[in-house]
C-alpha cells in the first residue's frame, strides 16, 4: 500500500531509484498508510505508547494545499559581484529536487533568493501571486526554510527550538495549541531527536544539533520544504533517514529541494539542477546519461559514476 | 532500518509533560526572585545611614524618614535594577551578543548625556527635581540613549560581530562621556550633581522617580515580552526568523526603542550603573535553559534583586558614609564578567582571545 503511493509520488526519475532501495522505503513505512490521514491524531496515538511509534513517525504528514512556487530572475548581485545569471525554477510539488554544483557556483545563493530571503532583479511567485503580497506569516507556513550551518541559541531547548517551527501557525502571544505539541513531537521523533527534548542545545553535538533544527523546519508542515546542505554533521544511517523523510514529504505531495553536496545522496532524487558559474546549466533526472554529461562537465570530469546495485553513484576519480 | 531505533524509546513522558517541568521550574524561580526582592525591600527599609535602625522605634521623624527617603529609595533601586537588567536581556537576544549591555552599547553614556544637556539648559541640579522634571529628564535620558545605539550600530556596521559591535560600543560611551564631562566642565553649578550621577547613586531617588521608573518598567517589560518569541526565532538566525514570518524590521525598531527607554529612565533617576544589565541576564541563563519570554522576566527581577543588594550594601558598608552604588556594581559585575570570560572562553570568540 505505501509502496504503491510511493510510486504515486515518484517522478520519472524515480526510476533511477532502484527496488531494493525501494522495498526499504516500504517496510519503513509499513503500517502508516493507515494514519496518514491526520497528523495530530497520529502523533497522539504515538503519545499514547502505541508499539512502533517511531515506525509511525516516518512519514505520516498531511500537508493540505502545496502551493507552486516560482522564481525568474534576470539578475542577483551580493556587493558588486553579479552571483546569479538569468535563470528559473519552479519546484515541481510531488518530487524532489536537489541542486549540486561545484562550490561557489550559487546553489545556496540560489535558494536563498527562492525563500525569499534575497532581494533581487526579477519575480518570486507563491500560487502565480508576487512573494511580496503575501502576508509574511501567510507564506511562511507555505514555504519552510533550513539554513547552512544555522546559527542557534545555546540556551533553548531542543523541544523550543522545534517549537519555532510552529510560530507561523500561531496568533500573536498565542499559546502553543495541542496540534502545535503533536506536530512538534512528531517531527521530533521524525528526526530521532525526541529523546534529547530537554536538552539545552549548546549541549547537543553537531549531528544532534543538525537534527533538532531539521525538526524545526518539518514542524512547519509547509507545502514547499526547502533546505540548504541539511546533511552537514550527518552520519550515514541518518542521511539515510533524511532521504527517507524526504520521500515522506514528497508521497504526501509536498514539494522538496535540497542543496546538497553529497552527490550521491542527490542522485535518489527526482530531479537534478545542475549548477555552474551563477547559471542553471542541466536539469533533469538522475539516470539520465545528460544528466551525467552535466555532472561531469560541472566538475571537470573529476567524476566516476558509476551504477551500483541498480542506484548510481559518484566517485571522485 | 534506522527508524526502528527511536521505537524503543519511552513515549512515557509527553510534549506537555516536557513543557511543564521546564514551566514549574521557572515558575519557582519567578516566586524565589519575588520573595528575595520582598525580603530586600524590608531590609532596605530597616537599613539606614545609622546602620541597623529598624522601623521599631515609632516616631513622627521615623515615618518621615522611612516613608520619604528609605521607601522611594529602596522601591527605586530594585526598579532601575530591573531596568537595567530588562535592558541588557533585550539586547543581548536582539544583537544575539552576550556582550550586549547598555553600558557597553554606549546606551548608559547617551543617556548621561542627554541628562548633561538638559540640566545644561535649566541650569538646576536633580535635589530641586520636580515630577515634570523627572519626566523631562527620562526623556532626555531617552533621546541620548536611542541616539548612541543608531550611533553604534552604525559604527559596528550592523550586529554580528562582536569584537567591532563592542569597539564601537566603547568608542561612542567614551566620546559622549567626554560631552557630557564638557557640558558639566561649562556649568559648574551641576558639577557635583553630575559627578554623583556619573558614579550611580540612588540617593536623590523619591516617589517622583518611583513613579516614572515604575510606568517606564511596566511599559517596557509589555513590549519586550510581546516580541519575546522573534527573539526566540532571531536565536536561529535572521534568515531563518524571517522565513518564520517573523517582521524583524518592525521588532528590532520596537526593541531598540524599549532598550533605549528602560536605560534612559533607569540612567536619569540613577545614574551610570554599570554591569547590572550585562550580568543579570547571565545569570538567568545560568540556572538552566529558558526561552525569552522567560528571561525578560526573570532577568528583570533578578537585577532588581542585585541593584537592591548593592545599594543596601552601599548604605551599610562604611555608615553613616555612602559608597556610591555604581562603585559596588561595578566591583562585583567586573569580577563576574571576568570570571565569565575565563569560564567560556570559546564562547565569546574573537573578542575574548584578544584580550
Amino acid at each position: 500500500m505505501s509502496a504503491a503511493r510511493f510510486d504515486d509520488g515518484g517522478r520519472p526519475g524515480a526510476g533511477g531509484v532502484p527496488a531494493s532501495s525501494g522495498a526499504s522505503f516500504a517496510t519503513g513505512s509499513a503500517g502508516t498508510s493507515e494514519t496518514a490521514a491526520d497528523v495530530a491524531s497520529a502523533a497522539l496515538a504515538m503519545d499514547a505508547g502505541v508499539n512502533g511509534g517511531a515506525a509511525a513517525a516516518t512519514d505520516a504528514v498531511t500537508l493540505g494545499h502545496v502551493p507552486t512556487l516560482r522564481i525568474e530572475l534576470r539578475a542577483l548581485s551580493l556587493g558588486h559581484r553579479q552571483v546569479l545569471h538569468p535563470l528559473s525554477l519552479a519546484p515541481a510539488p510531488r518530487a524532489w529536487t536537489a541542486i549540486v554544483g561545484p562550490n561557489g557556483a550559487g546553489k545556496s545563493t540560489l535558494l536563498r533568493a527562492i525563500a525569499g530571503l534575497l532581494p533581487f532583479d526579477g519575480t518570486l511567485t507563491l500560487d502565480g501571486k508576487p512573494w511580496p503580497t503575501w502576508p509574511a506569516k501567510a507564506r511562511a507556513r507555505q514555504v519552510a526554510w533550513l539554513g547552512q550551518n544555522e546559527a542557534a541559541s545555546e540556551d533553548l531547548t531542543a523541544y523550543d527550538i522545534a517549537m519555532l517551527g510552529r510560530l507561523p501557525h500561531q496568533p500573536w502571544l498565542a499559546p502553543a495549541s495541542a496540534a502545535d505539541h503533536a506536530a512538534v513531537e512528531h517531527a521530533m521523533r521524525q528526526t530521532q531527536s525526541w529523546d534529547w527534548r530537554d536538552r539545552a542545545l549548546g549541549s547537543l553535538s553537531g549531528g544532534e544539533r543538525q537534527r533538532v533544527l531539521l525538526a524545526r523546519a518539518l514542524a512547519v508542515h509547509s507545502g514547499v520544504l526547502l533546505m540548504d546542505e541539511p546533511l552537514a554533521h550527518l552520519d550515514p544511517p541518518h542521511q539515510s533517514d533524511w532521504a527517507r523523510i524526504v520521500r515522506g514529504r514528497v508521497a504526501a505531495g509536498g514539494a522538496v529541494v535540497s542543496v546538497l553536496h553529497e552527490l550521491n545522496v542527490a542522485l535518489q532524487a527526482d530531479t537534478l539542477v545542475v549548477m555552474d558559474g551563477g547559471r542553471i546549466v542541466h536539469q533533469g533526472p538522475p539516470h539520465d546519461p545528460a544528466t551525467h554529461d552535466a555532472l561531469q562537465r560541472v566538475f571537470h570530469h573529476r567524476l566516476l559514476i558509476l551504477q551500483v546495485q541498480g542506484r548510481w553513484v559518484a566517485l571522485n576519480a | 532500518m534506522r527508524a526502528k531505533s527511536a521505537s524503543s524509546a519511552p513515549s512515557a513522558a509527553s510534549a506537555s509533560s516536557a513543557a511543564s517541568t521546564a514551566s514549574a521550574r521557572i515558575a519557582a524561580q519567578f516566586v524565589a526572585l519575588l520573595v528575595l526582592g520582598a525580603v530586600l525591600l524590608a531590609l532596605g527599609l530597616a537599613i539606614g545611614s545609622l546602620g541597623w535602625s529598624p522601623w521599631t522605634e515609632a516616631g513622627d521623624t521615623m515615618r518621615l524618614i522611612l516613608w520619604d527617603i528609605r521607601a522611594p529609595r529602596s522601591l527605586g533601586a530594585w526598579l532601575a535594577g530591573a531596568l537595567l537588567a530588562l535592558a541588557g536581556a533585550v539586547a543581548q537576544g536582539l544583537f544575539r551578543n552576550p556582550l550586549a549591555d547598555p553600558y557597553l552599547l554606549g546606551c548608559s553614556a547617551g543617556a548621561s548625556l542627554g541628562v548633561a544637556a538638559l540640566l545644561f539648559v535649566m541650569g538646576i541640579s536633580p535635589a530641586a527635581a520636580a515630577l515634570a522634571l523627572r519626566v523631562g529628564m527620562t526623556g532626555a535620558a531617552f533621546v541620548g540613549a536611542i541616539g548612541a545605539v543608531l550611533l553604534t550600530l552604525v559604527l559596528a556596521r550592523g550586529v554580528t560581530q562582536s569584537l567591532r559591535l563592542l569597539l564601537a560600543g566603547v568608542v561612542v560611551g567614551v566620546v559622549l562621556g567626554s560631552g557630557a564631562a564638557l557640558l558639566t566642565l561649562m556649568n559648574p553649578d551641576i558639577l557635583r550633581a553630575m559627578q554623583a550621577f556619573m558614579l550611580g547613586s540612588t540617593g536623590y531617588v523619591g516617589w517622583s522617580a518611583v513613579q516614572v521608573m515604575a510606568v517606564a518598567l511596566g511599559l517596557c517589560l509589555l513590549t519586550a515580552l510581546g516580541c519575546s518569541r522573534t527573539l526566540d526565532a532571531l536565536t536561529l538566525g535572521e534568515d531563518t526568523a524571517r522565513s518564520l514570518g517573523q517582521r524583524l524590521t518592525l521588532i528590532r525598531l520596537l526593541l531598540i526603542a524599549t532598550l533605549s527607554l528602560a536605560t534612559g529612565a533607569a540612567v536619569a533617576q540613577c545614574g551610570l550603573i554599570a554591569f547590572v544589565g550585562l550580568v543579570a541576564p547571565h545569570l538567568v541563563r545560568s540556572w538552566g535553559p529558558t526561552t525569552h519570554g522567560a528571561l525578560l522576566l526573570l532577568s528583570a527581577l533578578t537585577g532588581g534583586a542585585l541593584l537592591l543588594a548593592a545599594d543596601i550594601a552601599a548604605r551599610w558598608v562604611i555608615a553613616p558614609q555612602e559608597l556610591p552604588v555604581g562603585i559596588i556594581t561595578a566591583l562585583l559585575g567586573g569580577s563576574y564578567l571576568l570570571w565569565l570570560m575565563h569560564r567560556r572562553k570559546a564562547h565569546f570568540g574573537g573578542a575574548g582571545g584578544s584580550q
